[in-house]
């Protein structure tokens, strides 16, 4: 009845997709108001009929329904409650499932706290939105139906995949597709303007707060899958250049230059084609990885189908979206009136620096995810690209991008004065060289590319700093002075200084755990001792467990340093029943930002375990920067200037609204 | 400046840097990929001692030896032919005789692969889709793998794991 109900509601959904794809475009071209406003009706009821059909899904997870397919094969009755939850999305149909009703979502809240948009925008973006959802929708009733029941139903599930048991899947997917999906914003405003012909600085100021949300999401995303998979898959690795991974990297870096070119374009008035092409391009790329996870072309933890009229399917969608926006773009872009004009060296020439890279960046990054596809399919000869293409393509294009960062935010709009920059981003610089001068006094005779990377990260840092202490006047007015304007400053500019900040930590963190990782792999007996990273683990014994769905060996080591005790880690290997299979869990010890990491392999038949053991060095900055950028991009998103829904500055309103 | 010379200097610089990325990526291509091939491909082909490629292909049933210090040793098969596997150091969980294996490394003088990575990608009915493909092209393909598969349209993620020195 509960499968029923959310397979109804479903098509109830597609049915209003449907409505709301057509009605409000006749509306705006015979300039009605009411046939306007039926998109934000359906929107609305878009997102409850699509909020049921989920929470149907999630019921029927909940109560161990095994008479639905989705749920016998990825439930077990014994699962502890919050897997029954989270494996909702840990399949395919489910995840496609939570794709659409994350659309849902944001088309809800545009129908929501749109009130102040131009009708006739507010109907051409919802009515794209709708198209979007119309095809997933299709997609999930014709080929991923979630609620399909079998014939005879079995007494127990098959049990959710073990990797996958673990709290980084009720955390990853929501803020991945959170941002994936957010940047459908960004690309029916764009779509949306295209179609209307018109586009001005007030459509960046609508348009920024929903990229910038969307990058929030998938820059949280990122980080927390990456973390994910350092703990998880047990060897310690926190990225691995994986196609799935990539998939979600093409859409953010795209998403950064849409976010820097879309300030351009909200304060100057430039660039306007261009920043509407980045916004199809994100979202384009958004469905190019939703394409690569969802179609089952790449093999790896994330690719759930393998059933190829789904990808057939998901791959019309990506050309008829990509397409056809693409042909509009073409057809309408010269349209577009050109906006205002500046000079090389200029806050809008660093920006446009900015995109250059990253959107090059994103290309190569494009080239290397699916160059061996198009290879197998041309050839048939099969390739992998790794790691080793990307540190000789991404890497070299992401230096010059990084010395340019702390430059941008210094050069005043439409000219600016270099020299006059990097006066005042001497004691960034200064400081930089300190640190690569230490670093290189003092692992002398190691690396030469760790302390000028790491010097790199110091300067963007400072220079972010720098950027800061310039705006309140640090050291040449008072304290209190200085505190004030620091008060004062709005919280887009704080905003940027932490976003920046937070990159030259990652990069920190990045180059310290490459470098100075030590890693100590060997079979241990009880009793043994490892000396990894200056701490000694001595490897204690073994014990079993009986949890609820899976048997636990766990070993107990004593991490002691200098003769003195420190902690206790106790890594474990599970053993899942239903599914015959094994995981590794590591035991993480944190010091600072460095961390100690055991996983177990297998257990010999004298006792001896083998056992695989890290000292990370400041492996922690790696996801700590993100968090900063998130944090940044949070603080931005609070400027009233800003703010989902009050995209005006509204003082004079302040008397009218007093309860916002 | 005028507006023209603006918009030159913006084209030229974009061009400079999509070069150069051009570039970049054309040498990366050209000595950092790795090519995948099966025990009867390497044969065919008589692939060099000391060029890394991927190995891939069923771990042969009782071929998994393991000796001192984490070394083992295996044979990999693609039902033609087969070729001996060194390893050191732990083997992935979903790694099991008789079930597919990739193995990144190179061959030694004596025809036996030396790999510093083995991955296993695959749970415990799902192959990996490089060899699932080369042993069906090759008819090798047993129907119990694809009985397996097919037994479960909804398949979710497969486990991916790796291992490497």
């Amino acid at each position: 009845m509960i499968a029923e109900a959310g397979h109804y509601a479903l098509v109830l959904a597609l049915g209003l997709a449907l409505i709301q794809s057509t009605i409000p475009i006749i509306g705006a071209k015979l300039h009605d108001g009411a046939l306007m406003n039926v998109a934000r009706s359906t929107a609305l009821a878009q997102l409850v009929f699509v909020g049921a059909s989920f929470f149907a899904l999630v019921t029927l997870h909940v109560v161990s329904d095994f008479s639905v397919v989705n749920v016998f094969q990825n439930s077990h009755s014994l699962k502890p409650m919050i897997y029954k939850i989270t494996g909702v999305w840990g399949n395919h149909e489910g995840s496609m499932l939570l794709w659409v009703t994350i659309l849902a979502l944001f088309g809800g809240l545009v129908a929501a706290f749109g009130n102040n948009l131009p009708l006739s925008l507010r109907a051409h973006v919802l009515a794209v939105q709708a198209w979007v959802a119309t095809a997933f929708y299709l997609f999930i009733l014709l080929t991923s139906n979630p609620f399909a029941r079998i014939a005879s139903p079995p007494m127990e599930g098959r049990d959710l995949n073990p990797v996958l048991q673990d709290i980084g899947l009720a955390v990853h997917p929501p803020m991945l597709y959170l941002g994936y999906v957010g940047f459908s914003i960004a690309f029916s405003f764009a779509v949306a303007a295209l179609i209307e012909g018109r586009i001005d600085a007030a459509w960046a100021r609508w348009v920024r707060p929903w990229t910038l949300m969307a990058w929030i999401f998938l820059t949280l995303g990122i980080a927390m899958g990456s973390y994910w998979a350092y703990y998880e898959l047990g060897w310690g690795g926190w990225w691995f250049w994986d196609p799935v991974e990539n998939a979600s990297l093409m859409p953010w870096l795209a998403g950064t230059a849409l976010l820097h070119s879309s300030i351009v374009m909200e304060k100057r008035n430039a660039l306007k084609v261009w920043t509407i092409l980045l916004a199809i391009l994100t979202f384009s790329l958004s469905l190019l990885g939703t394409f690569l996870v969802r179609s089952g072309v790449l093999t790896s933890v994330h690719a759930f189908a393998t059933d190829p009229t789904r990808g057939i399917f998901i791959l019309l969608i990506l050309c008829t979206f990509i397409g056809g926006s693409l042909s509009l773009y073409i057809w309408r872009a010269s349209a577009l009136k050109q906006g205002g004009l500046f000079a090389p060296i200029s806050r809008e020439g660093a920006l446009v620096l900015n995109n250059l890279f990253l959107t090059t960046a994103c290309a190569t990054v494009f080239v290397g995810t699916l160059y061996p596809l198009a290879l197998e399919v041309i050839t048939g000869n099969r390739i992998s690209v790794g790691a080793p293409f990307f540190n000789l393509t991404f890497a070299p294009l992401f230096v010059p991008l990084l010395i340019a960062v702390p430059f941008g935010p210094l050069l005043a709009w439409k000219r600016g004065d270099l020299v006059g920059a990097s006066q005042r981003l001497m004691a960034a610089g200064i400081g930089s060289i300190i640190a690569m001068a230490v670093l290189w006094a003092w692992t002398r005779g190691g690396s030469t590319f760790a302390p000028l990377a790491i010097g790199l990260a110091v300067f963007v840092i400072l220079g972010a700093l720098s950027d800061l202490a310039e705006r309140i006047n640090l050291f040449r007015t008072s304290l209190p002075v200085s505190f004030r304007r620091a008060k004062g400053l709005p919280r887009s500019a704080w905003g940027t200084v932490f976003a920046h900040a937070g990159l030259g930590v990652a990069l920190i963190g990045i180059v310290c755990e490459t470098t100075w990782n030590t890693e100590f792999i060997a079979s241990m007996k009880p009793n043994d001792v490892a000396q990894v990273g200056g701490y000694s683990l001595t490897f204690e014994g073994t014990s079993q467990r009986q949890q609820s769905n899976y048997r636990e060996q766990t070993a107990r080591f004593t991490v002691s340093r200098g003769g003195e005790p420190i902690a206790v880690m106790t890594p474990s290997k599970r053993n899942f029943t239903t599914r015959a299979a094994s995981t590794t869990e590591a035991a993480l010890l944190t010091r600072g930002a460095s961390q100690l990491y055991i996983s177990l392999g297998d257990t010999g038949a004298d006792g001896s375990v083998a056992v695989r053991i890290y000292h990370k060095p400041m492996v922690l900055l790696i996801w700590f920067g993100p968090v900063l950028m998130a944090f940044g991009g949070v603080l931005s998103l609070s400027d009233r200037r800003l703010r989902v829904g009050a995209p005006k500055p509204a003082k004079a309103l302040h008397a009218l609204q007093p309860a916002e | 400046m005028t507006r023209k010379q603006r918009r030159l200097t913006m084209i030229g610089g974009a061009l400079v840097v999509l070069g150069i990325a051009a570039a970049l990526v054309l040498n990366a291509l050209r000595d950092s990929i790795v090519f995948f091939s099966t025990p009867v491909m390497v044969a065919e082909h008589h692939i060099k001692p000391g060029q890394r490629f991927r190995l891939g292909g069923l771990v042969e049933t009782g071929s998994l030896v393991r000796g001192d210090n984490l070394a083992v040793t295996f044979k990999v098969s693609d039902g033609s032919a087969t070729l001996p596997v060194a390893y050191k150091g732990i083997l992935p969980d979903l790694f099991r005789e008789g079930q597919g294996v990739v193995a990144e490394g190179a061959l030694d003088g004596s025809g036996v692969f030396h790999a510093d990575t083995v991955l296993a990608k695959h749970d415990e009915t799902y192959m990996p889709k490089e060899v699932a493909d080369a042993l069906k092209k090759q008819g090798h393909w047993k129907d119990d793998y694809g009985e397996q598969a097919s037994s479960k349209p909804g398949e979710q993620a497969s486990g991916k794991q790796g291992v490497s020195q």
